[in-house]
C-alpha cells in the first residue's frame, strides 16, 4: 500500500513541479498577443489547407506490428521472473512462444511492411 | 566501527528516522508520520530530478565545447556553472505564446505529462542500498509504463499545436518511439532473466559480477535503444532543426518550451540512471556493505560516466534517416534481442536439465542460478559471454554477406550507368 502510495504522491508532485515555473512565466512575462504573433509559425508563411491531415498508411502498420510485439511480449515478464525455478519444459513453452513471435516477424518482413517507403 | 558514525555511514535510514521520531514527538499518528515522510521523500526526489538538472545541461554544454575544441560556458560563475540558472531566469521572463489555432488544453497539458513520466521513472532507481524512492516488486515492469507516458506527451504536443511541422516530428515519434520499445523490453528482460525478480534493489543485489559482463550485447542493445527512446542525437529526427525546425515543440515559447527541454535532459540522465541499475551493478562497489553512503558516490559517479558517452554520442555521430532508424530497430536490433533470449533460454535450460538428471556432473552446477558471490556466477557467466559471442560473429557475419551484396549491386547499377554519364550513350 505505502508503496504505491509514493509513487501516486511522487506524480503529483512532478505534475505540479513543472505548472508552477509556467504560471510564473505567464505572471512575469510579458503578455502583448496580437494576431501575427498567434497565427502558425510556418517561418512567415500562411498555413495552406488544414493541419490535421490524415495519417500515412505507413505508420499505421508499422503500429500494428509493434502492437503484436509489445503485448506479447509483456506476457513473458511473468515467465522470466519464473525461470530460475521452471523444469525444462516450461522454458521450451517460453522458447516456443518467443520463436512465434519471431515468425510473425520474419512474416512481416517478407511482406515488406518493414520497408519505410 | 564506533557508535557516533552510524547516521554518517547509513544517513538515509538515519533521516527517515529522525524523521519520523520527530513527527511522533510533535503529535502525529504512526500513520501520519508515514505519509509525511513519504511525501518528504516524493518531494526530494522530485527536487534532485530538476536540480541535477542544472549540472547536466551544464556539463552537456561544456563536454560538448571541449569535443568540438571550443571553451564553452565561462562567464558566469565559476567555470560557467551559473550559466543554466541564468538561462532559466532569461526563460522566466520571457512571454509563453499560444497561437490562436492550438487546442489549448493537450497544449499546455503537454509538457507537464513530460516532466511527470521522466520524474516517474526515479521512483524506483536505487540510490544506495537504503535510499530507494519505493522498492515495488514490479520496478521494471513499472518503469516501462511510466516512460512510455513520455510518448504520449509528444504525441500531445505534436498534434496540439496544429502546425504541420509539428505534426511531422509526432508521427515520426510515434514511428520511431514505439518501434525502440521493442528491443527496450526484450534487452530488460535478460537482467529479468539473470536475477529472477522485476524488484529494482534484487537486481542491484545479484551483480556480484556486473550484468554488462555477462551479458554485453543486451547492454549495449538497450543503450542504443534508450537514447533512441530519448529522442537525442544521432537519433534526434523528431526534432531536427534542420528539416522541420524544432519538431513537436516549435509552438513553445518561454517556460513551457523550457519545460520540455528539461524534460528531454532529465530523461536522458534518468536513462543513464537505469542504465547503470540494470547493467554497470548499481550502488555496487567495494565497501559499500559496511558503508551503505557509498552508494550514492558510485550510483552518481557511475551515471555521470554513462552520460558523458551520451554526449561524445551526440558530438560524433551524425543524424540518422527515418528509413535507416526504422530498419536499424527492426532489423537489426530486434532479431539480435530476440536470438539472445532465446539462446539463454535453451542453453541454460538443457544445462540445468543435464546436470538435473545427472548426466552433466561438475560441481558448480549444482547452484548455476546463485548469484550469491562472484564465485558462484563464474560458470554462468562464461557460459553467457559464449552465446554472446557466437551471436555476436553470426550477426557480423550476416552483415558483412548483406554490404558485399549492397556493395556489388551498386557497383552493377554505376557499370550500366557509366555510357550516361560519359555522355556517349
Amino acid at each position: 500500500m505505502s508503496e504505491w502510495t509514493f509513487i501516486a504522491l511522487l506524480l503529483v508532485t512532478a505534475f505540479i513541479f513543472p505548472a508552477i515555473p509556467i504560471v510564473a512565466g505567464t505572471l512575469l512575462g510579458p503578455r502583448k498577443p496580437n494576431e501575427m504573433k498567434n497565427s502558425t509559425y510556418e517561418c512567415g508563411v500562411e498555413t495552406v489547407g488544414d493541419t490535421w491531415v490524415q495519417f500515412k498508411v505507413q505508420y499505421y502498420i508499422f503500429a500494428l506490428v509493434f502492437l503484436v510485439f509489445d503485448i506479447e511480449l509483456i506476457f513473458l515478464y511473468p515467465w522470466a521472473v519464473a525461470y530460475n525455478q521452471l523444469p525444462l519444459f516450461g522454458i521450451v513453452a517460453g522458447v516456443v512462444f518467443i520463436i512465434t513471435l519471431a515468425e510473425a516477424l520474419v512474416y512481416a518482413w517478407r511482406k515488406g511492411a518493414l520497408e519505410w517507403l | 566501527m564506533p557508535e557516533a558514525l552510524a547516521p554518517i555511514l547509513d544517513i538515509a535510514t538515519f533521516i527517515r528516522e529522525t524523521l519520523l521520531s520527530l513527527f511522533e514527538t510533535l503529535g502525529a499518528s504512526p500513520e501520519l508520520a508515514n505519509g509525511l515522510v513519504t511525501f518528504i521523500g516524493a518531494f526530494l526526489i522530485a527536487n534532485f530530478v530538476l536540480l541535477i538538472l542544472v549540472v547536466n545541461i551544464w556539463m552537456e554544454r561544456k563536454v560538448m565545447a571541449r569535443l568540438q575544441d571550443r571553451i564553452g560556458p565561462n562567464r558566469v560563475g565559476p567555470w560557467g556553472l551559473f550559466q543554466t540558472v541564468a538561462d532559466l531566469g532569461k526563460l522566466l521572463s520571457k512571454e509563453i505564446i499560444i497561437p490562436s489555432q492550438a487546442d489549448l488544453i493537450p497544449f499546455l497539458l503537454a509538457p507537464l505529462l513530460a516532466v511527470m513520466s521522466v520524474i516517474g521513472i526515479w521512483a524506483v532507481i536505487p540510490f544506495a542500498e537504503t535510499a530507494i524512492g519505493t522498492d515495488v516488486s514490479i520496478g521494471v515492469l513499472y518503469f516501462m509504463a511510466v516512460s512510455s507516458f513520455g510518448i504520449m506527451a509528444i504525441l500531445m504536443a505534436g498534434w496540439s499545436s496544429n502546425n504541420k511541422y509539428a505534426l511531422l516530428g509526432a508521427f515520426r515519434a510515434v514511428a520511431m518511439l514505439v518501434s525502440y520499445e521493442v528491443p527496450i523490453i526484450l534487452t530488460l528482460m535478460v537482467p529479468v532473466l539473470l536475477t529472477g525478480s522485476m524488484r529494482m534493489n534484487e537486481i542491484v543485489m545479484a551483480q556480484n559480477i556486473w550484468f554488462i559482463f555477462m551479458v554485453p550485447l543486451a547492454g549495449i542493445i538497450f543503450y542504443i535503444s534508450q537514447v533512441a527512446e530519448v529522442g537525442r542525437q544521432p537519433f534526434d529526427l523528431l526534432e531536427a532543426e534542420s528539416e522541420i525546425v524544432a519538431g513537436y515543440h516549435i509552438e513553445y515559447s518561454g517556460f513551457a518550451f523550457a519545460i520540455f527541454y528539461a524534460a528531454e535532459w532529465a530523461h536522458g540522465f534518468a536513462i543513464c540512471a537505469l542504465f547503470v541499475t540494470l547493467f554497470l551493478g548499481g550502488w555496487q562497489g567495494p565497501f559499500v556493505d559496511q558503508i551503505p553512503t557509498l552508494g550514492f558516490i558510485y550510483f552518481l559517479g557511475k551515471t555521470f560516466l554513462v552520460y558523458i558517452i551520451q554526449i561524445w554520442m551526440r558530438a560524433t555521430v551524425p543524424r540518422l534517416r527515418i528509413d535507416q532508424i526504422m530498419d536499424f530497430c527492426w532489423k537489426l536490433l530486434i532479431p539480435v534481442s530476440l536470438a539472445l533470449v532465446v539462446l539463454i533460454a535453451l542453453t541454460e535450460g538443457i544445462i540445468t536439465t543435464l546436470a538435473e538428471q545427472g548426466i552433466l556432473t561438475a560441481p558448480f552446477l549444482a547452484n548455476y542460478f546463485s548469484t550469491a558471490t562472484a564465485a558462484d556466477m563464474l560458470p554462468r557467466t562464461f557460459v553467457l559471454l559464449t552465446i554472446n559471442a557466437f551471436i555476436t560473429i553470426v550477426t557480423l557475419f550476416l552483415l558483412a554477406r548483406r554490404g558485399r551484396a549492397e556493395r556489388e549491386r551498386f557497383e552493377a547499377m554505376r557499370q550500366s550507368m557509366a555510357p550516361i554519364e560519359a555522355g556517349t550513350d
